[in-house]
């Protein structure tokens, strides 16, 4: 499985050079990975479904519990299924949605990386490995959004979807880090099977709190929705494969694994409950009310994501089953709509629902396609939509918890979403045809394969249903449950409360469609005033808020003087490091002067006269020269006492800092005194307090001894473990060596900091 | 100050060109000397990186820019990159053969006679801190010098 999840990385770093040599077959050859690993997934369906639970692992940090695991069950073996199966589609649909786009070799790399760490979120067993490829996605879905990035709108949701995920991600690892505390271990497969009650840790609450806002967020729950809508600046691939099919469905996915540990808190299921239910009936409304053929797709997503929630919290076995089946339905017709949404922008030229009509002798194939996902969409038998729809009802019928408002939500958006689905899949193609940009004409077959191959996937699961229900459904139904769950799905159950639900919400749903035309210009109005305090118009205060701020403290903190900033710097070390000492040690001062040699001394009178030569001295050279006194004395120092790595570095430093200074001596301004009477005395305090703080540290840490040093243990250890004599070395290379290669980055990050400061000046336009 | 700066680059004196000459070559063999020897004597990859850009830095101020570029062959921030790439590589030597990142991995070649010659990843880590030091301290000292006001 590390093979399945780490080959989207490495394909992705070939992509851009497979790009250039493969033109425009590329889509096709890239989807051959996705098709081998769905394939793959496909051979590990007969042992799952028989409930068994493939575990691998690989140590990663194995001292900090963080391993590189992988579990697969029926749930993780969905998820998987569903990524690689749409994945291999919207690969083919990219090459010639994007053909020959500048940028088609970064687009695939970013959506292979993509499917990779998303595979990675669906199979981890570990909660950090889980986060890390969670973050992935998120990142991923920032680039792809922002993938027209001279646009400022792409920029704009781009920033907004990374900011609202990402606020997200971090209360989700706090989460995360509680869920493993409370839990005994970094493992999923350990939380779930342990006996330690989650339910009754002291923090469980603040845990529930913490995981769901980051599922909340990912999964574009009320009252963090809006970035999904607007996440359709990206290119209609990446709509149809993260923002319908996938990624918004990690916070789904991460709910239902926790689902068998966390269902039973009262918390959980009135948050899941609630929050799912109106964000379904605000995504349906506002479905529905939307013109644009995106939006619409869009806003259904959020409808379905809300109803994914809303059954998770329900928790009934009904609701399991219909949480699989709608997930699964919902995949595929939505990434099939999507699909037909690109292809109606792509040959009609506009994205406006009011100005598409009778395409359907342009183009013949698409419309079956389009029909197919939208009958599903619907709910309409024999598709799987309305098995899942069914299944959906019978679950709400059921629901232990405000049971009679949550199936007047469930009905009411389903006759919403039946007649978004005559927006999207009849409107288009029947009637008189409408007044496009552009002179409609049929898709390659690129394009229509995808949506062709997924429409029909809904009929044929719709028809031969012990495929989906068996095969797919049954284990990952016990995993959401935590316990296996006897059921079968039909399309035909006789007449039931489920079915007259169906059949009543089919007609709300065809009067609806047939007001589509004329609600418009109402519905547009009220949404413009209620997004006045919508939780968007909140976004953007908090953004201008953080940007307030943010140039406040510039002003303040960073205003450009090297000698405020070392203030700041210098004084919050000697408040908190001086009261610290003062509070937790106190001054305790033994000084033994009657060991020090007459050229210690002799050194050290030389170090004081320096300084005092260095602050008094009018000349700009003098003052540098003395400093390297200073340096060389300090050298003379570590020598003495035994350091001659400290003193050879010490040496060799002063002489590069005497280069530099060469270097620069000649474009510094005159040598002069800036300070100002009251500026004098008040840098002259600084300077003392730092001072005087360092030497009562030193002097205070004389004696004290809080646990044994570690530097017997270095000088045993150096030369049987790391074959090293030279302590000094063997510790920055090989027992630190993790520190070293950080400073080494960050010395590398400050010479990149230099060059660009020196180097890369901001262009002066040249007609200005 | 346009005199000043153009003499400042360029020192014509003989005897610090040739004295530049000369030891540019033996302060880099210095340089890795104290490279290899770092780890049972005093020095190391900081250390030798310090003193290599200070042999560059002496013949960038005999010769100038143009010429030590010349001899350079590579622009500074290669060798950073480089080097960064050495350090990271060995990191992942340890994982390949099966053990925690980072972990040192040692190999002794036996010359004939009582010669051997140790080579780890530390080594390849340590000569990741040389070209990285001595990348970043030559991009400073390069941009510094070429810089205009």
């Amino acid at each position: 499985m590390l093979t399945a999840v780490l080959s989207g990385f490495a394909l992705a770093i070939l992509a851009p050079w497979l790009t250039g040599l493969f033109k425009d077959r590329i889509g096709w050859l890239l989807a051959l990975l996705p098709l081998g690993l769905t394939a793959y997934f496909i051979s590990h369906v007969p042992a799952v479904s028989n409930g068994q639970v493939v575990l691998q692992s690989w140590d990663w940090l194995p001292g900090l519990g963080i391993n590189l695991s992988f579990m697969l069950d029926g749930l993780s073996l969905l998820f998987a299924l569903l990524i690689s199966f749409i994945g291999t589609f919207i690969l083919i649909y990219a090459g010639s949605y994007l053909r020959g786009h500048r940028y088609l070799g970064r687009f695939y790399a970013i959506i292979l990386c993509f499917m990779a760490s998303m595979l990675g979120v669906v199979l981890s067993d570990n909660l950090i490995s889980l986060f890390v490829f969670w973050e992935l996605t998120s990142i991923t879905s920032y680039l792809l959004i922002g993938f027209d990035h001279e646009k400022n709108n792409a920029r704009k949701y781009a920033l907004q979807g990374l900011l609202v995920t990402f606020a997200g991600g971090l209360a989700l690892m706090a989460g995360l880090i509680m869920l493993a505390m409370a839990g005994g271990g970094y493992q999923f497969s350990e939380i779930l099977a342990s006996d330690n009650d989650l339910l009754t840790s002291s923090f469980t609450v603040g845990m529930i709190l913490c995981i769901l806002l980051g599922a909340f967020t990912k999964s574009a729950q009320f009252p963090f929705h809006f970035w999904l809508p607007n996440a359709m600046a990206a290119p209609t691939p990446v709509s149809a494969y993260l923002h319908s099919a996938t990624m918004v469905k990690a916070g789904v996915y991460l709910m239902a694994r926790l689902n068998p540990a966390l269902g039973e808190h009262p918390l959980w299921t009135t948050l899941l409950c609630s929050v799912g239910a109106f964000t379904m009936v605000l995504g349906a409304y506002r479905a529905y009310s939307a013109t644009g053929i995106k939006k619409v797709l869009a806003y259904s997503t959020v409808m379905a994501l809300g109803t994914l929630t809303m059954l998770i919290g329900i928790g009934t076995d009904h609701a399991m089953v219909a949480f699989a089946s709608f997930l699964l339905a919902h995949s595929l017709y939505k990434g099939a709509l999507f699909m037909v949404a690109g292809i109606l922008d792509h040959s009609t030229g506009t994205k406006d629902l009011t100005l598409m009509g009778g395409l359907r002798r342009a183009m013949p194939l698409t419309v079956i396609a389009a029909s197919v996902a939208g009958l599903s969409l619907a709910g309409l038998p024999p598709l799987f939509g309305f098995v899942a729809k069914e299944a959906l009802f019978e679950a709400v019928l059921g629901a232990p918890w405000q049971g009679a408002a949550l199936l007047v939500a469930a009905v009411g958006s389903s006759a919403l979403l039946i007649a978004v689905a005559g927006s999207v899949a009849v409107k288009p193609f029947w009637g008189a045809p409408g007044d496009t940009p552009r002179v409609p004409h049929e898709a390659p077959l690129g394009m229509w394969l995808g949506p062709m191959v997924l429409a029909f996937t809904s009929l044929l699961f719709g028809l031969a249903l012990y495929v989906p229900d068996t095969l797919l459904m049954g284990a990952a139904v016990t995993s959401v449950h935590g316990a296996p769950v006897d059921f079968h799905l039909s399309l035909w159950h006789g007449v039931n409360w489920p079915l007259i639900l169906s059949f009543g919400s089919l007609i709300v749903g065809a009067i609806l469609y047939a007001l589509w035309r004329s609600s418009r210009a109402p519905l547009a109005r009220v949404n413009e005033r209620l997004s006045r305090f919508g939780p968007e118009a909140g976004y953007f205060c908090l953004m201008k808020g953080l940007v307030w701020v943010s140039e406040w403290q510039t002003r303040v903190l960073q205003n450009g003087l090297v000698r405020s900033y070392m203030i700041v710097l210098i004084m919050t070390t000697v408040l908190l490091t001086g009261y610290t000492l003062l509070s937790q040690h106190g001054l305790y001062i033994t000084l033994e002067i009657s060991d020090i040699t007459f050229y210690e001394a002799g050194i050290a009178l030389l170090m004081v006269a320096s300084v005092g030569f260095v602050i008094l001295t009018r000349s700009r050279l003098g003052a540098v020269a003395t400093l390297g006194v200073l340096g060389f004395s300090v050298a003379l120092i570590f020598i003495l006492f035994s350091a001659p790595d400290l003193g050879i570095t010490q040496i060799l430093v002063e002489t590069l800092t005497v280069i530099l200074l060469v270097l620069v001596l000649f474009k510094l301004p005159g040598y002069s005194h800036y300070s100002k009477g009251y500026q004098v005395w008040r840098d002259s305090t600084v300077a003392v307090l730092f001072g005087l703080l360092v030497t009562l540290l030193m002097l205070s840490a004389f004696d004290v001894r809080y646990f044994e040093s570690i530097s017997s243990y270095f000088i045993q250890a150096s030369y049987p473990e790391a074959h090293g004599r030279n302590i000094v070395n063997v510790i920055l290379v090989d027992f630190r060596a993790m520190d070293t290669l950080g400073e080494i980055f960050v010395l590398s990050i400050a010479a990149l900091g230099v060059f660009s400061m020196l180097k890369l000046r901001a262009e002066v336009p040249h007609d200005a | 100050m346009p005199e000043k700066r153009s003499s400042l680059v360029q020192v014509n004196t003989v005897i610090l060109h040739t004295a530049a000459l000369l030891l540019l070559p033996l302060q880099i063999l210095f340089s890795v000397f104290l490279l290899l020897r770092g780890h049972d004597e005093p020095g190391g990859g900081f250390i030798a990186g310090l003193v290599a850009t200070g042999a560059v830095a002496l013949y960038l101020f005999a010769h100038g820019v143009e010429s030590t570029r010349r001899i350079l062959r590579f622009e500074p921030q290669e060798f950073l990159g480089l080097g960064l790439l050495f350090g990271l590589a060995s990191a992942l030597i340890g994982p390949l053969v099966g053990e925690p990142f980072f972990t040192a991995q040692w190999y002794t070649l036996y010359l004939g006679g009582n010669t051997e010659v140790k080579l780890s990843t530390v080594l390849l880590f340590d000569v990741g801190v040389y070209f990285t030091v001595l990348g970043a301290l030559l991009m400073v000292v390069i941009s510094l010098t070429e810089a205009e006001d």
